[in-house]
């Protein structure tokens, strides 16, 4: 079975995509995206996984433009935990970024990163803790920090912008000195909560 | 149900001797070895620091593979794992054939079987085609081998062809003795690290 003739091209595409979005969003202010992927630069991360998110937007951007970094887009968020404990075995470093419903798709998954050690940088954005319209996103946002402790995983809650860059930072040095498994849970406060027009 | 649970019992081509023929001579490549009996069958044909083997995280050898493809472009990585491995995470096909690495290949030993919990048929015992999955999720290219002269042919292609590419080998479904790899995690990685990396993988 042989498939692929214009597959480059189609990439090529797909990665611009990725890089510019729609061009219908209107670009986020906010600072601090900027200061996460440069804490991320300064601790050498090499392989960005993620599955697209509103609260990680304009860090995904940053980072596909990174030259330095190898962003690495999922269809669910335990591929992630697989990626980075084979980056980890050929000698790179990486980062996780995923909202709060994919931390209850990882469960399993983390146990590859316990049992062995790997370390796992995960920068979660929280959904239904905080205003939140949307009643579905409830149940997992409000059972992520017990199911991320649960499996052993460190878990540094931020509610404030000018606090995340610097707890990215100190997860980060635990993460990679340790080796262990450390999640950022950037509040929904921080974010806003998504309306639906509401 | 549309499974033939009689098909695979006859398969001419044997998983032992398949793996024993993709790790032979198998110089600088990178392994690693999906949960269950792919992961024996590694063991079999000879335990080795550069081998990964997995006890547990289903459906993620195929993403190992990928990201270690990632860190080291000039290194052949391989990833043998089973049909039942590969369907628990088959967007991974996806996610990687986004990424493209030349330098990836991944063997499916296809046995139409979950091995390890009682030999029940997979969905590969159906209609399911794990080869055309992987084309369809833009793998460009994906093959079948179902017997001794097209192994010999895919052993050749997985090692020296540009990836990313895409192996279903056809074996037949039979319970085998286990050969167990060391099961200490931190032992696996860590053994693997050092071998690779040397005295960077300490540091």
């Amino acid at each position: 079975m042989q498939a692929g003739c214009g597959l480059h091209a189609r990439h090529e595409a797909y990665v611009r995509l990725r890089l510019t979005g729609s061009g219908m969003e209107q670009a986020d202010t906010a600072q601090w995206p900027a200061e996460i992927h440069k804490v991320l630069g300064a601790h050498a991360v090499r392989q960005v996984a993620y599955v697209p998110d509103a609260g990680h937007k304009e860090l995904i951007v940053l980072c596909g433009r990174d030259a330095g970094m190898k962003s690495v887009p999922l269809t669910t968020e335990e591929e992630g935990i697989a990626l980075l404990a084979g980056a980890w075995l050929g000698g790179e470093r990486g980062v996780l970024l995923l909202q709060s419903s994919g931390v209850g798709n990882c469960i399993n998954m983390l146990s590859l990163a316990r049992t062995c050690r790997f370390p796992l940088l995960m920068l979660v954005t929280m959904r239904g803790q905080w205003g939140e319209f949307n009643p579905w996103q409830v149940p997992m946002g409000q059972a992520t920090p017990a199911v991320l402790r649960e499996m052993g995983a460190l878990v540094f809650d931020v509610e404030r912008r000018e606090e995340i860059a610097e707890t990215v930072n100190a997860a980060a040095r635990m993460v990679f000195n340790g080796p262990g498994m450390a999640a950022v849970l950037i509040s929904q406060r921080v974010l806003g909560a998504k309306t639906f027009g509401r | 149900m549309n499974l033939q649970p009689m098909r695979s019992p006859e398969y001419p081509l044997r998983r032992r001797a398949v793996v024993a023929r993709l790790l032979r001579d198998r110089g600088d490549m990178l392994v690693v070895a999906g949960l269950g009996a792919p992961a024996w069958d590694a063991t079999a044909a000879g335990d080795h620091d550069l081998t990964f083997p997995l006890w547990g995280a289903m459906g993620g050898a195929a993403m190992i593979g990928l990201g270690l493809a990632l860190a080291q472009p000039k290194r052949r990585v391989l990833v043998i794992t089973g049909d039942g491995e590969m369907l628990m995470g088959i967007g991974s096909l996806a996610a990687i054939a986004v990424q493209a690495p030349k330098n990836l290949a991944i063997a499916v030993l296809d046995n139409e079987r979950y091995g390890e919990t009682g030999m029940q048929a997979t969905h590969t015992a159906g209609v399911a085609n794990l080869a055309a999955i992987a084309v369809g999720a833009g793998i460009p290219t994906a093959f079948e081998a179902t017997d001794e002269s097209a192994l010999e042919d895919a052993a050749k292609r997985l090692r020296t062809e540009a990836g990313p590419l895409f192996c279903t080998i056809k074996v037949r479904a039979e319970d085998l003795p286990l050969v167990l790899p060391p099961k200490d995690g931190a032992h696996l990685k860590d053994r693997f690290r050092a071998a690779l990396l040397g005295p960077k993988a300490v540091e």
